[in-house]
């Protein structure tokens, strides 16, 4: 079985201002998204308590919210999570720190005492307002550090216009999918820090195969212009690139349906990773790299510089 | 031709045999057990296994197993049943003060893997349940309580010297005294200077009075931070050991902040309230005129006296007049009585119980002086905290003594050093708060290990299909590169005692789909030579080079984002960081030399190969 009985020939970088286009919108939608509704951060970066339960038969929400408010809790957020028995409460940090340690045991017994049904606790976090900031720091600094470690080997190992073209691909990849999030109110927690960040390394990945290829081509093909180098490289890795973005898709899909409802944003945050990183490593990387003037030349003038270091000496 | 060298297939063994040696341990039932441990966090009896046994073997409780090491007795059952069972035996039979007995979970591992080290992975606290807390320990007050000790120091010295003073004032890590008298200042300074030998002391003569000002050493903060961390942490071991927590995890994290991990707990606000718990300590005179066994057993106590009793359970009965208490103690640290070479404790007092220390001692040469230690301590069967008081050492006054003095009389070097712990922990641990908790219910940890595990064995078979179905021979090859790369994972995950939770199973599973990216590289470089027109083993030849550095090149790179997320991220991120680290390391091997040891071992031979099944 093949995707591709024979070699395709598709003029990716013909199309790149169409692609430009599907970039901008991308990021225009994100990007406003960011910035009207903004992230719904999760209780790591704010702060506060969560506490999840779950009832042997399933509660109606207005009830529990009522038992919440009677008890004093207005503020409670309460939502079904995964399941329509199971309920997650949150609420925010307090003031006076030493409500924190009894408020979990609170919330608990006046969710008992209004309902028949047995109550279980699940899951119980507290996380203090000092928590989620450093959280945060630490979330950004790491996504920094990534970036920066990349562009540098990107730099070493090819060229400077690559590891931009590269660095371009990422930082679109991060913003489309961080308006995504933003757009569909994904609760923003450390596991989708962690997902954004797989998924850096992930679609650099992608990224780093097709300049690898074209780096190959632009040695090989000794004639072709560099947008016809570029297009055949992306031809060339076009199985390669849906092979393997499939075959990740699919136990990304595993997760994200049988995983259950904590690994959920984690998994959403990859698939949209996945999907915008194999576009970006088609299109936003090379475009980047081909409009920023890469040119046969810069790729064959370490070798050449070599050759005449060694040759140097001789007489 | 295609071959590789004999020493690669011996390594590819090597590794393989290795990687099942390693994994197979996560393969084994877990049977329910209960740990027996000393509730001091001490070594435990010597015969302690022995009554374990006989206790279960008077109430007809039979167990798989009993073993035993220095610091725990482990008991191992066939069903929950036995081990509730025994649970309630053993409490009743064994002294509660003494030892405690925890529920656990042990997995049957046949002694052969003992002995090589191979271990299961340790499974989370998302996964097995539990309680975690992040405890901060206030710096800030620990340095003002030490700042007024000091103050109060310097106000006794000058009082003893008969030096007339203004004012004594702290301002910030500067101690302040001003003296009426500068004629008083070369005393006053010998003095405090004698016993303040720490602080950087400096001095101005003002005309009408003079000032003496001691400045707080970064030294001397320090190593104030450092032993009240030292003490919270003991402080924290003591308390959670009491409460019979199986394999409980208390480690610093950072300068100032205290990780506790404790598997199984469901009921965090019961732990909090011991952790909460406070200490302290005073010393006291034994009453030498009644006889305390006598007082005991009649219950008819003298009004001035308190019945208490020791560690032993022997009766004592002591003043009620305190001579010193447990704030008015500044240090303490375990070493050796130089005369004798028995252990013993230095214990540091502040300025006003010095004095009153002195004052009394010099009364009573020849006579005894007890060390009671209270704590507030949780009772499970009232639930309710309970002063508990115990008098941890009872010592004849040789000589009479102030400041600093010398406690011995005790067993051992262990139990020295424990108690200076104590009396540290007691008297000075800095106040602590918690900044962050999560707890995992049972039934979630469970839903979490099934959910993991289905979804890792779907997403994983699935590719397995998917290649098969795609690459033909090729891809079952792949498939055994990745099956291996599974297994060497897991082996890796388990030698190295990392802690399995639920992102590190998403990481496997992301693993998983990203380590067949190698082989599809490869394979789709073979079809592109073949295509190309070139012989089916040239064609294999030049597609594992030309792939190779493409490979290389996409790993390190994923691999920067993993380290860095490993270096900088904290809690369900770096379980992430470790899985997905040591998967791109393992696929490596696996989807490169594993699969070309298997295709040149299928095809590498054939002088005459037409064709490949790709």
């Amino acid at each position: 079985m093949e995707l591709f009985r024979k070699q395709t020939n598709i003029d990716f970088m013909g199309k790149r201002r169409l692609a430009l286009i599907v970039s901008a919108v991308l990021l225009l939608i994100g990007i406003g998204s960011l910035v009207t509704r903004g992230l719904n951060f999760g209780l790591d970066f704010t702060g506060g308590t969560l506490i999840e339960v779950s009832y042997s038969e399933a509660p109606v929400l207005a009830d529990v919210r009522q038992a919440l408010a009677d008890a004093g809790f207005d503020d409670a957020v309460v939502q079904t999570f995964g399941a329509e028995n199971d309920i997650v409460v949150r609420l925010a940090p307090r003031n006076a720190e030493e409500s924190a340690d009894q408020l979990s045991s609170d919330v608990t017994s006046a969710l008992r005492q209004n309902t028949t049904s047995e109550v279980t606790l699940r899951r119980q976090e507290f996380v203090g307002p000092q928590i989620g900031r450093e959280l945060a720091e630490k979330g950004g600094m790491a996504m920094l550090v990534v970036l920066l470690g990349i562009l540098a080997y990107v730099s070493l190992r090819f060229q400077w216009r690559f590891s931009l073209g590269a660095v371009a691909a990422l930082v679109h990849d991060i913003l489309v999918t961080f308006g995504i999030i933003s757009l569909m109110q994904i609760s923003f927690d450390l596991t989708v820090v962690a997902a954004l960040l797989a998924m850096i390394g992930y679609s650099l990945n992608d990224t780093i195969v097709v300049f690898d290829r074209i780096r190959e081509n632009f040695r090989s093909l000794r004639k072709a212009e560099a947008e016809q180098v570029i297009n055949t490289s992306v031809n060339q890795t076009l199985s390669r690139t849906l092979m393997t973005s499939g075959t990740t898709l699919l136990v990304l899909l595993a997760l994200f349906y049988f995983g259950g409802e904590i690994i959920h944003a984690f998994a959403f945050t990859l698939i949209i990773g996945v999907l915008v990183g194999t576009y970006s490593s088609i299109y936003v990387a090379s475009t980047a790299a081909l409009s920023l003037g890469v040119s046969r030349e810069d790729l064959l003038e370490q070798k050449v510089q070599k050759e005449g270091a060694h040759l140097d000496p001789l007489p | 031709m295609n071959r590789y060298p004999l020493w690669k297939y011996v390594l590819i063994g090597v590794v393989v045999l290795f990687g099942a040696l390693y994994s197979v341990p996560n393969l084994f039932d877990v049977s329910p057990s209960l740990q027996v441990s000393s509730s001091r966090g001490l070594d435990i009896d010597v015969n302690l296994e022995e009554r374990v046994s006989n206790i279960l073997r008077q109430e007809n409780i039979t167990s798989k197993a009993v073993i035993s090491d220095t610091t725990k007795v482990l008991v191992k059952f066939d069903d929950g049943e036995a081990q509730e069972r025994a649970q309630s035996a053993l409490e009743a039979a064994l002294d509660a003060q003494q030892n405690t007995v925890a529920l656990t979970s042990t997995a049957d591992i046949p002694g052969f893997f003992q002995a090589i080290n191979a271990a299961p992975m340790v499974l989370g606290l998302d996964l097995r349940g539990g309680v975690h807390f992040l405890m901060e320990v206030d710096m800030a007050t620990a340095e003002r309580q030490q700042q007024d000790s000091i103050v109060d120091d310097f106000r006794s010295i000058l009082r003893d010297e008969r030096i007339r003073y203004q004012s004594v004032v702290a301002n910030g890590r500067t101690i302040t005294a001003v003296l009426r008298n500068p004629d008083d200042l070369a005393e006053a300074v010998n003095a405090i200077r004698q016993q303040n030998q720490d602080l950087s002391i400096t001095t101005e003569n003002r005309g009408a009075d003079a000032v003496i000002r001691g400045a707080i050493t970064d030294q001397m903060v320090q190593t104030l931070r450092q032993t009240a961390m030292e003490q919270n942490l003991t402080t924290l071991r003591n308390r959670i050991n009491q409460t019979g927590v199986a394999e409980p995890s208390i480690q610093q994290q950072g300068e100032d902040r205290i990780v506790i991990q404790l598997p199984g707990v469901d009921n965090p606000d019961e732990i909090k309230q011991r952790i909460n718990a406070t200490a302290t300590l005073e010393y006291r005179a034994v009453d030498m005129e009644n006889d305390a066994i006598a007082a005991a057993n009649s219950g008819r106590i003298p009004p001035t006296s308190r019945l208490y009793f020791q560690r032993d359970g022997t009766p004592v009965l002591l003043e009620k007049r305190l001579i010193v208490s447990g704030k008015q103690l500044i240090g303490a640290s375990a070493g050796f009585d130089p005369q004798n070479g028995s252990p013993m404790v230095r214990v540091t007092l502040d300025g006003s119980g010095a004095n009153r220390m002195f004052d009394f001692t010099v009364e009573n040469v020849n006579k005894l002086m007890a060390v009671v230690y209270i704590e507030d301590r949780y009772d499970p069967d009232t639930e309710r905290f309970r002063k508990y008081e115990e008098v941890i050492s009872v010592a004849n006054i040789l000589e009479p003594f102030g400041k600093t003095f010398q406690t011995t009389g005790l067993d051992s070097f262990q139990e020295a050093s424990n108690l200076a712990l104590f009396l540290r922990a007691g008297a000075l641990a800095a106040p602590m708060r918690i900044i962050e908790e999560r707890t995992v219910g049972p039934s979630l940890g469970q839903d979490n290990i099934d959910r993991g595990f289905r979804s890792v064995m779907i997403g994983f078979v699935v590719v397995l299909i998917f290649m098969a179905l795609y690459y033909r021979v090729f891809g079952l090859i792949a498939n055994v590169a990745l099956f291996l790369n599974l297994v060497l994972l897991v082996a890796a995950l388990s030698m190295f005692g990392a802690t399995l939770t639920l992102p590190g199973i998403a990481g496997i599973v992301l693993t998983v789909g990203m380590a067949v990216d190698a082989n599809v590289l490869i394979f789709e470089r073979i079809r592109e030579e073949l295509r190309n027109g070139n012989s089916p083993q040239n064609s294999i030849r030049s597609g594992y080079d030309k792939a190779l550095s493409t490979i290389a090149d996409a790993n390190i790179t994923t691999l920067i984002a993993a380290l860095a997320l490993l270096v900088f991220g904290s809690g369900p991120i770096r379980g992430f960081a470790v899985t997905l680290s040591i998967g791109i390391v393992t696929s490596m091997f696996t989807a490169i030399m594993v699969t070309r040891a298997l295709v040149n071992w299928i095809y590498g031979r054939k002088a005459k190969l037409k064709a490949l099944a790709i």
